[in-house]
């Protein structure tokens, strides 16, 4: 019975994790029609800061979550007005601007990644921060990880209270729905574009610090996260933000589950979930 | 202009095409063994720019699947290498490329480019995690042995597998199931409406185009000796078929193999140089190419050719 | 027996009823028009007969077969052929390239290369676009690009031609011009729906009349029945 409890505790845990991921590519895609395949790298690059600042100066890592949050949210928005505003003017169709975001987007994943590798190394990296274990309904988990929970969810909320509360979230709900007639309501489109970047971006590395405290980590980890949050984006449904929310959790018990049962296969879980989808029902849970 | 004239300049290009191949095709008798070893490397990426272009380039839907079918082919190599000689091995990596290629072609491409795109993206991972999976579980090894094979034979299969995928795409390229394909790319609902059946020939061309790569996963194979899911299933294969097709232009076959040509000599530099930059170096190339040369060199070698001919046609 | 024909054809997008309940037919050598105000259907159901959209309920026939479902390309190759609202031609291909591919893959015969190009020039000369075959489509006039694609669309050999809209963003002569077509093309002996905001031409053109509004079908008749119908008049000067 504490098996099964642990394996579902664990799944709402990581589950945690990737809804974060996920709503920050959902963001991007949905809003800014961009499939930032280089996503896993802003979490990557989340992650190795916050073990340098950690275990360099002894910064920590809730230090970090407001150092590299607010960091790739400038990073993400800048990116985007220097590279994606750009494309966007020189793309002949919102197909044509699909395509090319995503190959500028597969650029920048491996400008990041060979970054990282300058700088860390493929080296595997981890510390120690808070795994004073804690008792939760009978299993032991480290205290590291309900905190990130935690703060995913606290991230969670801020961000849905921010769309739907403030006049910028409006604004981004607005875009994602219709950015011809948002840009005609007097929404500047560009700045609500660069924003979703931006905050996508933010996101992950937020998510990448959370990670760090939990796990290991490297300079190659960000393709596998990448590819998670593809899949629980698609599940979700494209273009729908609580989708991806609900997916990840869904996601993350499945993983859970899989792991305990046959450790290795959990992406391979992910993947036949992603043909089901493909088969069955391509628009996701939530999609339009 | 004379009919002389004419006549020269439309032979010169397939007369130098012709030359060039014959010198190709008779190299290991005058060459170095690092020049066979070079240019056996600079005809693996015109291979993977070539086949990634035969079907994205006309259609539009970008793959990013080029690395698992060379993965699929590397290990082809080293599981059957032992017990098949080697262009039947050759022959199965492709072979098993293209069903893999069929099967998610017939998944996805049924359904807008995008599902097409985060599909490929994603499978060389989870064939990677795969094979991982598969090899501590029931083989209780991690990685494997590969055959070896001399470096002549090697190149000459290479070889071999250049021509018939240069075959291959002059053939499609003249022919109906071109034609079909560049409708496709250019508006697949009216293609679909004068009765192309797309999805069909979307797969069975992406199917086609694997084969390639795998032959040419298989056949390198051989001359690393040791490999393992980390090596074989590397998404930069996919990046490098993609950076060199888009750079050298897709909207005439020499695009990718100028293309393949360039970075795999630059590679072969900056890896001996530059070690750990040459990505990002790529990378920045990757990203203004897009930007700025949307048609590749190619494309700017022909824009500038028609700008001092002069004429009806040439850009502003 | 007619040659199309739809019963409760239905469809719905999210909550919401683009096409319902509507039954129609078209018999071999009318020409039947379909109007009626913005968003009420009439392209949802031209892509419900064409097979790029399928029905969530009814059933459309055409020579007596069930196409419900088919896809286009098949319906295609039984001989219903379409334009659409939004010119649609293949824009980095010739003229002549755009009609060719309509020979080659539309009909179920083989040709040769030559012939095929042959009758491609042919149904080019049928429109008046030979002077114009090797110029990219892009290029072309609106009106033009029109052109082309009803070429096209006749390059497939169809039986029922549908024109979506077909005198849409054409000026007067340019409207006039594409009636002539729409008649030189029944005389062929080629049966034709077509969608039409611009009166004059679906007055002066059409044997049959039908109307939609929100999705459901609600006038049927000759169009000197429709011009005095009190309900048509009424949907139009409501909107």
């Amino acid at each position: 019975m504490t098996k099964i409890l642990e394996v579902l505790i664990t799944g709402l845990l990581v589950g945690g994790l990737y809804a974060l991921i996920s709503v920050g590519l959902s963001l991007q895609y949905g809003v800014a029609r961009i499939l930032n395949i280089s996503h896993g790298e802003f979490i990557m690059l989340g992650a190795l800061i916050t073990w340098t600042l950690y275990t360099a100066l002894g910064i920590s890592p809730l230090i970090s979550l407001v150092i590299c949050g607010p960091s790739a949210l400038a990073l993400g928005f800048l990116i985007h007005r220097t590279l994606f505003k750009r494309l966007l003017a020189s793309s002949a169709s919102p197909a044509v601007f699909e395509s090319n975001s995503m190959l500028a987007a597969f650029g920048l994943m491996f400008i990041l990644q060979n970054i990282a590798l300058i700088i860390w190394r493929a080296d595997t990296r981890a510390y120690s921060y808070l795994s004073i274990p804690v008792h939760v309904l009978g299993t032991l988990f480290g205290a590291n990880r309900l905190l990130t929970f935690g703060i995913a969810l606290v991230i969670g909320l801020a961000f849905y209270l921010f769309l739907h509360l403030t006049r910028t979230g409006k604004a981004i709900r607005a875009a994602a729905q219709d950015p011809t007639t948002a840009g005609l309501m007097g929404v500047n489109i560009n700045h609500v574009l660069a924003l979703c970047f931006g905050l996508g971006a933010a996101m992950a590395a937020v998510a990448g610090v959370l990670i760090s405290m939990c796990y290991a980590v490297t300079a190659v980890m960000g393709l596998e996260y990448t590819v998670i949050a593809i899949i629980v984006v698609v599940l979700g449904g494209l273009g729908s933000i609580p989708g991806s929310f609900l997916g990840g959790f869904i996601l993350g018990l499945v993983g859970s589950i899989v792991t305990f049962l046959e450790p290795g296969l959990a992406l391979v879980a992910y993947y036949v979930i992603f043909v089901l989808l493909l088969l069955i029902r391509p628009t996701g849970l939530l999609g339009r | 202009m004379k009919p002389g004239n004419l006549n020269l300049q439309r032979m010169w290009g397939p007369g130098l095409a012709f030359v060039i191949l014959a010198l190709l095709a008779t190299l290991p008798l005058y060459a170095s063994a690092y020049s066979i070893i070079l240019v056996t490397d600079i005809l693996m990426f015109v291979i993977l720019a070539l086949s990634w272009a035969l079907f994205s380039a006309p259609t539009g839907y970008i793959s990013l699947a080029p690395a698992a079918f060379f993965g699929v082919g590397i290990y082809t190599s080293a599981i059957l290498g032992r017990q098949l000689p080697l262009p039947l091995v050759v022959f199965l990596g492709g072979l098993i490329s293209f069903c893999l290629a069929l099967l998610v072609g017939a998944l996805t491409l049924r359904l807008r480019g995008i599902y097409f795109a985060m599909f490929t993206f994603g499978l060389v991972e989870l064939i990677k995690h795969f094979w991982l999976w598969y090899e501590i579980k029931f083989t209780g090894t991690r990685g494997r042995f590969v055959v070896v094979v001399d470096q002549q034979t090697i190149y000459l299969i290479m070889f071999t597998i250049f021509v018939l995928l240069l075959l291959t795409t002059y053939l499609i390229r003249r022919s109906r199931l071109g034609l079909a394909l560049r409708s496709i790319g250019e508006c697949e609902e009216a293609a679909a409406h004068i009765g192309v059946n797309v999805n069909v020939l979307k797969t069975l061309t992406f199917a086609l185009s694997a084969i390639f790569i795998g032959a040419a996963g298989s056949v390198i194979a051989t001359r690393w000796t040791y490999v393992d899911p980390y090596i074989a299933f590397n998404p930069l294969y996919s990046f490098m078929a993609v950076l060199m097709a888009i750079f050298g232009g897709i909207g005439h076959p020499y695009g990718p193999i100028l293309g393949a040509v360039i970075f795999a000599y630059l590679e072969e530099i900056l890896l001996t140089r530059f070690p750990y930059y040459y990505m990002l170096i790529f990378g920045v190339v990757l990203i203004i190419t897009v930007l700025y040369l949307p048609e590749g060199l190619i494309g700017l070698m022909t824009k500038t050719r028609k700008r001092l001919a002069g004429g009806q046609d040439a850009p502003a | 027996m007619p040659l199309l024909e739809g019963k409760g054809v239905t469809r719905y997008f999210g909550g919401l009823a683009a096409v319902q309940n509507v039954d129609f037919h078209v018999d071999q050598g009318e020409i039947v028009g379909l109007i009626g105000p913005n968003g009420a259907g009439k392209t949802t159901l031209f892509n419900l007969i064409s097979g790029a959209l399928v029905p969530q309920s009814g059933e459309i026939k055409f020579k007596g077969a069930n196409i419900t479902g088919l896809k286009p390309h098949v319906i295609c190759r039984r001989g219903i052929a379409r334009t659409f609202q939004l010119v649609r031609v293949f824009p980095n291909m010739s003229v002549l390239e755009n009609v060719l591919m309509g020979v080659l893959f539309g009909k179920p015969d083989s040709h040769t290369m030559d012939q095929a190009r042959e009758e491609a020039e042919r149904w080019l000369d049928f429109v008046g676009l030979s002077a114009v075959k090797g110029l990219p489509a892009r290029s072309l006039t609106l009106a033009n690009q029109k052109r082309l694609e009803v070429a096209r669309a006749l390059a497939t050999g169809p039986e029922l031609l549908l024109l979506d809209e077909l005198m849409a963003g054409l000026n007067p002569t340019e409207v006039a011009q594409a009636m002539e077509l729409v008649s030189r093309i029944w005389e062929q002996g080629i049966t034709i729906f077509m969608v039409e905001h611009v009166m004059k031409a679906i007055m002066g053109v059409c044997n049959r009349i039908m109307v939609l509004h929100h999705g459901e079908k609600i006038a049927e008749g000759t169009p000197q029945e429709i011009a005095t119908s009190r309900t048509v008049i009424e949907i139009y000067l409501g909107e």
